[in-house]
Formats: structure tokens, sequence, C-alpha cells
């Protein structure tokens, strides 16, 4: 009977019905699938960054070369800021929240999966939309804080730039939306905050901060493009517009900005360690609360990048004391992690061995970013290498570092098969001597008075500076090698990989519980969840000595392994409509760009046709609330 | 039975939870909007300023506007109730009075675009037709929303029992007069004691 009304109801002849396939994926709700999008494209993204990244440095690599013209320069180093901040690690950390968050939680999907489909979408158009500007007379070039009046000054090409990004933040609204619906309301029985991975805590702190950021650039985005192409009035000096407006704006989004990047990486360190340290983490409640004091206090900081900007005395010093405030939640988190590791026995893993890193590596970027807060101190270092040395230390040593690791952690969940050690240990040491090749001369080479953004490197600067410059530049060659063994470890173990079983690390959380990799509907039977560490929990039980001690094979209920039938369990139907609506998406943009009303028009009911197709599109299985149902449950 | 009415761990709908989640972002777009008009006040560049505004006209619009809360309201009552018919009648007069506001923004603008008021004059200028366009916006997707209840409920694909679907469409409907009353004090009545 079951299947009889679903063969009814479900007919659409825009619904794929195939589980394989190109269309299959094109039309897929499943989170999982999503989220392995999520990943390859930002690994493609990430490549393109990189290359952006190495024409910067080869430029740089010697005074006064010209390998590369100033126009290609400002290109290079605003689409490699573009790319690496919105195409690469926000996106990263979506992919990671996708594919884990259903399954740390013990759900069963997200809360909206075709709303998840449209954030995928929109990502993907985004990027495309971006890096079609090399196309079309070139890519944005006033880097990728877009500062006004200059941005919206018609050789900038920033129209691209504000219009891409307003693009890509739709997308980051709508999973923020998504995230926050499904951590809230679809946690397993006995799923508490309390009992939540650090992960999850992490996932939600970051999506409530890009709830509160996103709009907010928005706005500044919507004023900059029409200041563009429609000649509004916000940033014009020349009729009274105020330039500071912009930049409040901007980085009133731009700081929240920094740890939504920074946040999910500390989730999964905090996942990471306490696994290989065989601990369970420590200071659980510390950490959750300084990750929401980190989003709290982060919206109160903004103007310590506008420190040389007419800001006045009295903001100069408010934002100085509120930066070096939050160093406390974040200092926090960095003991915890070294409490976490402090007398376990543990194993250094490539995944370990990535997470360690970040602890290092962010702090001392961490460090360098309390020396910012100091005004006087950072009126000598604004616009300087040092600075890029610091974000570097964070978003790379910090971010990135935090993200791969996780990479090499759920791989197996993920494939069902381990990435090489030897390989990923070479991986590591390569990329963490890169790494420091690469950034830690940029420090020096900053506060000997280098600038940034600068297409040159000025010989007046001295020998020293040339050295730390060259220095940086082959530091990009030994990266360039380490991201290769990455690439080709990664594509490698899929195939070639040893079989990883479902609990290769003796993991501590439930997403470990479950098949590997996780079948569609993620779990037979919904887990109950009875402590912090479930998994752990249901494994080992305590020794007088506070030992663990496994719990013997008969008695253990460590495996979901339920048989019974499972096609009672309702799945999100795949659908077209999410891919079909935010196609419109292109039209629309560029439409806004060219100031053409026709592009507008057509994207616009593009859309709304879209919505309407996704609204009217028939369930498989039925509406969530049918009367009868709903009857059933309420009265 | 194919599908198991979900019971939600806050006890909320999710999507109305979602909605009331998107809502909390809204406040800070037309926050951000805010504080750039706020801050361009007085910077005419020469232009027409606040002494522009018509305060009767705007008040009349206002009003309706607000009435319209009050029959969306009506519209989800009558859906908790099963009374289709009457929900219907309640959500196609929300959505006519959307359509009267929007009629009188729209003689607004172009009575203010005839006395000089124009998008490119001055920083005041574009941060009050931003900060009035976008919730003109708003209130225009709203009633594109109405009239999609509407026809789907005419059409039966909204049923009685799913009386959520009107409830946050009412939500997203009150949000948007809630804003306006912030906004009509902000931009129009508190300039107007200084004039």
């Amino acid at each position: 009977m079951a299947t009889m009304t679903a063969a009814e109801t479900g007919q659409s002849r825009l619904r794929p019905s195939k589980p394989t396939g190109f269309l299959s994926w094109v039309a897929t709700t499943d989170h999982k699938r999503i989220g392995i999008l999520y990943f390859w494209t930002v690994l493609v993204f990430f490549f393109i960054g990189g290359v952006e990244s190495s024409l910067m440095r080869a430029q740089l690599a010697q005074a006064e070369l010209s390998l590369i013209t100033p126009e290609i320069y400002n290109q290079m180093f605003t689409m490699h800021g573009i790319t690496m901040v919105f195409l690469v690690v926000m996106p990263f950390a979506a992919a990671f929240f996708n594919y884990l968050l259903p399954l740390m939680i013990g759900a069963r999907d997200v809360a909206f999966p075709r709303l998840n489909a449209f954030s995928y979408w929109f990502y993907l158009f985004g990027g495309i939309f971006l890096y079609s500007s090399f196309f079309l007379g070139g890519a944005p070039n006033g880097s990728w804080v877009g500062y006004a009046p200059l941005s919206s000054d018609a050789v900038s090409n920033m129209a691209f730039y504000a219009v891409g990004l307003q693009i890509l933040g739709v997308s980051s609204l709508a999973s923020a939306v998504n995230f926050i619906v499904t951590i809230l309301n679809m946690r397993a029985p006995g799923m508490t905050f309390m009992r939540m991975p650090m992960m999850v805590w992490m996932a939600l702190t970051t999506s409530f901060l890009l709830l509160f950021a996103v709009p907010i650039i928005a706005v500044a985005l919507f004023m900059l493009q029409f200041d563009a192409v429609f000649d509004a009035q916000f940033f014009q000096p020349a009729s009274g517009g105020d330039p500071i407006l912009y930049q409040h704006l901007f980085w009133l989004f731009g700081h929240p900005e920094v740890y939504i990047m920074i946040l999910p990486a500390m989730g999964i360190v905090s996942e990471v360690m306490p696994t290989f340290s065989r601990k369970p983490l420590f200071g659980y409640a510390a950490m959750a609360f300084a990750g929401a004091a980190i989003g709290f206090i982060g919206f109160g900081v903004w103007a310590h990048h506008m420190f040389t900007s007419a800001i006045g005395p009295v903001p100069r010093a408010a934002f100085a004391v509120a930066t070096m405030f939050i160093a406390v939640p974040t200092g926090i988190k960095i003991f915890n992690w070294v409490f976490t590791m402090w007398g376990g026995r543990i194993r250094f893993t490539t995944a370990m061995l990535f997470s360690v890193g970040f602890v290092s590596m962010f702090t001392i970027g961490g460090l360098s970013g309390v020396v910012h807060s100091i005004v006087p101190h950072n009126a000598q270092q604004h616009d300087t290498y040092f600075v890029v040395a610091h974000f570097h230390y964070v978003l790379f040593g910090g971010a990135l570092f935090g993200l791969i690791s996780g990479v090499y952690y759920w791989y197996p969940k993920v494939t069902g098969r381990l990435m090489s050690e030897k390989l990923g240990k070479f991986h590591f040491w390569t990329w963490l001597l890169g790494f420091n090749l690469t950034f830690g001369p940029m420090h020096m080479s900053g506060l000997l008075g280098q600038p940034r953004r600068t297409s040159v490197l000025p010989g007046e600067l001295g020998t020293t500076v040339e050295t730390y410059n060259l220095l940086s530049s082959l530091g990009v060659i030994v990266l360039a090698v380490s991201a290769s063994v990455f690439l080709y470890n990664l594509l490698r173990s899929m195939k070639h990989g040893e079989a990883s079983g479902d609990d290769p690390w003796d993991a501590r959380t439930i997403e470990w519980m479950t098949a590997t990799p996780p079948k569609v509907h993620n779990f037979d039977v919904i887990p109950v969840i009875t402590a912090r560490d479930e998994f752990w929990h249901r494994k080992y039980a305590e020794s007088d000595q506070h030992i663990p001690v496994a719990v013997p094979v008969g008695a253990s209920v460590d495996h979901d392994e339920h048989d019974g039938d499972v096609g009672h369990i309702h799945m999100p139907d795949p659908s077209l409509w999410p891919a079909i609506h935010t196609l419109g998406v292109m039209p629309l943009g560029y439409g806004l760009v060219y100031a053409n009303w026709l592009l507008i028009g057509i994207g616009l009911v593009w859309m709304v046709a879209g919505v309407f197709g996704w609204i009217i599109e028939p369930l498989a299985e039925g509406d969530d609330d049918e009367p009868a149902l709903v009857g059933a449950a309420t009265h | 039975m194919t599908a198991v009415a979900h019971s939600t761990t806050m006890g909320l709908d999710n999507r109305k939870l979602g909605m009331w989640v998107f809502l909390a972002s809204e406040f800070l777009f037309f926050g951000a909007f805010m504080s750039a008009y706020l801050l361009y006040i007085d910077t005419t560049n020469r232009g027409p300023g606040i002494e522009i505004f018509d305060i009767p006209f705007t008040s009349v619009s206002s009003f309706v506007l607000l009435m319209s809360s009050l029959t969306m309201v009506l519209a989800h009552n009558s859906h908790l109730r099963g009374d289709m018919r009457r929900m219907r009648l309640w959500v196609l007069a929300t959505a006519g009075q959307g359509m009267v506001f929007l009629g009188g923004q729209v003689y607004e603008f172009t009575v203010f675009f005839r006395e000089g008021l124009d998008l490119t004059q001055s920083p005041f200028a574009s941060s009050f037709y931003f900060l009035a366009g976008f919730h003109g916006a708003h209130v225009a997707i709203g009633v594109l929303l109405l009239l999609g209840l509407y026809s789907l409920s005419l059409t039966g694909k909204i049923k009685p029992g799913q009386d959520v679907k009107t409830e946050i469409i009412g939500l997203y409907w009150h949000f948007v007069d809630i804003i306006w009353v912030i906004l009509f004090t902000v931009v129009y009545l508190i300039p107007e004691l200084r004039v």
C-alpha cells in the first residue's frame, strides 16, 4: 500500500529516479551527497586560488621584477583573497557541516533538504559568476575588502565582486538557517545541548554568526554595486558621501567572518584531539561557552581593522580593549586542547598531526593578532606584510590545518577507506615546512616596511627584505608539491586505500556508530543518547581506577545492527528545482553588473517561476502535515 | 502509513523555526540600511531633504499596512478552524492592502522624483530610496506569497490541516509590518520634530 501511493502521487516528469549518474547528483537532496559536492568544488577553487598566489609569489621573488603587469597582479591578489575566503574556507566548513551534522546529532537529514541543495547551487553559480569576469573585461581588482569609493570606480570591475559576493551570501544565509534549525530541532532523543559533540556547538555558533553578519555585507554590497553601476551616492565624497561608512559595514561583517572561518576548524580539532588522545575533551562546557563568547565579542571588535581610518580616539581605545578581550576565550580553547592531550595515550596519526599543527600555528597567529590591537603598533603595521603574515597564520595555519585534519579523520567515514598514512605524514611535514617558509619571513619583511598589495617589490627596501621574499617564494614551491601529494593521496585512496571498517579510530561520537559509508537514511534506528561521547560509553565501561575497560562483545551495543524493514523511513525526495531555480541568478547577476534590465527581468521571472515549481512539486511520500496525520497528532 | 508527523526537539515546527531564524537575520539587514539613512539624513547635496515628506499621506498608507496585519491574523484563524472560504477571503484582503500600500509608495516615489529627489542626487536620496525601496520589495514578495497561498488553496494544494503554511507567511507579513512601524518612525516622524 505504501509503495502504491508513493508511485501514484510521486509521478513528476522532472524527478530523476535513478540513484546514480549525473542527474542524480544534480537533483540530490541527500546531505551527504551535497557535502561531497561541496568538497570537490572547494578543492577545484583551492587549486585555482593557489595558482593565483603562486603568480604573485613569482612576481615578488626578486625586487623590481615584471613577470606580470600591475593590472594582472591586482586581479590576482583580489581573486586569491575572494577565492580563499568565500570559495574555499567557508564552503569547506559547509562541506563538513553538511556531511556530519545530521550524523552527529542522530538525524536522517537536515531540516530543509531542498534548501540545502539550493545553498550548494548558489555557491557553485556564485563561484562561476565571479570567475567568468576574467573573460568579461578582467576580474575584480580592488582587493577582497573592496573599499569604496575606489571600488565603485568604473575601471575597478568591482561590480562583479559586489554581485558575486551577494550570490555567495545568499548561499551562506540559507545554509545558516538550515543548520540552526537542524541543530536546534532535530537532535536524537537524549541529545541535550551539553551532550552534543563540540563540532556541533561550533557549527551552531558559526551559523548564528553568519545569520547576523551576512545581511550587513549584503547592505554594503548593494550600496557599492548601485554606486558603481547606477550612480547612487552612498560613498561618493563629492556629494557628501562617507567612505568610512563602507569600512564600518564591511568590517562589521568582515570581523565575524574571521570567526566564521576559524570556528569550524576549532570544532574539528575538538573532535580529533580527544579521539587520538583517548581522553574526553578537557573542559567541555568551557569550550562550548568560549565558542559562544567568541561569537558575541566577535561582533564588537570590527573597528580594529580601521585604526588608521578617521574613527577618533574613543573608538580606537574601546576597540583596542575589546580586541585584547577576545583573546581570553581563544586562550581558554588553546589551553583546553593542550590539557586534552596532557596525560593521554596519544596516537600521532596524520589527522592528529594536523590538529596539533593547528593549535601551534594558530597560537602564533593569535599572538600577532593581539599585537595588532595596540593602536600605535597597529599604525606601524597597517597594510604591511606583517598583516599578511598574521592572517595567513590564522587562516592557513589555523583554519586550513584544522579542515585538512578533518579530511584525514572523516575520509574513511565517507569512503570506507583510509588515506595513506605514509603520504599523509609526508603531506603534513612538507605542509608545515612550506607554510612556515612562506609566511614566517613575511613577519620580518612587513616590519621592515614592505607594503602589501603592491605589484613590485621596491628595490630600495634592501637586500634583507629581498631575501625574505625569496624565501617566501621558495616556500610556495614546497606547498605546491605538498598539495599535489595531498590530492594524489585523496584520489588514490578512494580505490586503493586500506578498508577502514566502521570505526577505524576507536572514536567517541555517534557518526561512527552507523555503517561506513552511511546508508541514505543514516541510522536504521535513531539511537537514544545517554551520555556525552555516547559511542565511547557504549564501547567502554570504567574500572575502579578510572581506566576504560572494553565492554564484552556480546554485551556491546555499539553497532546499529537493525536489519529490519527500513522501507518505511521517510527520506526527502530528489528534486531538480533547487538547481533550476538558482540558475536564474546568472542572468540576474549579469543584468545587475551591466545595468541590463532585460537580463534582470529574465532572471527575476526565472527565479519566481522556479520557486513556484519548487512549491507545487508533488512529494513522493505525501506532505509532512497531511490533514489526517496532523489531526491525529495534535487533537 | 507513508509519512509520520515528525516531532521536533524544541516542539516547534521546523518551517516555523526556520522563518523565525530568517527574520532575525532580516532585522540586521534593515538595521544597517537605517544606520546609513540616519548618517546621511542631512547630507542632501543642495537637493531636497526631509522637508519633502508628506506625513498625512504616508500616515494613511501606513494605517492600511497596519490593518493588513489584522486581516492576516483573521486569515490564519480561519485556516485553524478549517474555514478555507473565509481564509481565502482574508488572505486576499491582506494582499489587497499590501498592494494599496505599494501603490502609495510608487505614487510617493514619483512625487519625490518630480520634486528633484533623484537616487543620484545625494547620499540622503540614495539611502532613503534604498531603505524604503527594500521595504517595498519585502512587501511585494509578501504579496506574491499571499497570492500564491490564495491560488494554491483554491486548487486544493493547501489543505485545511496545513495552517502552518498560512502561519509562516503570516510571520513574515507581521515582520514586514513591524519594520514599517520602526521605519515610519525613524524615517518620517522623528525628523519631522526637527523641521
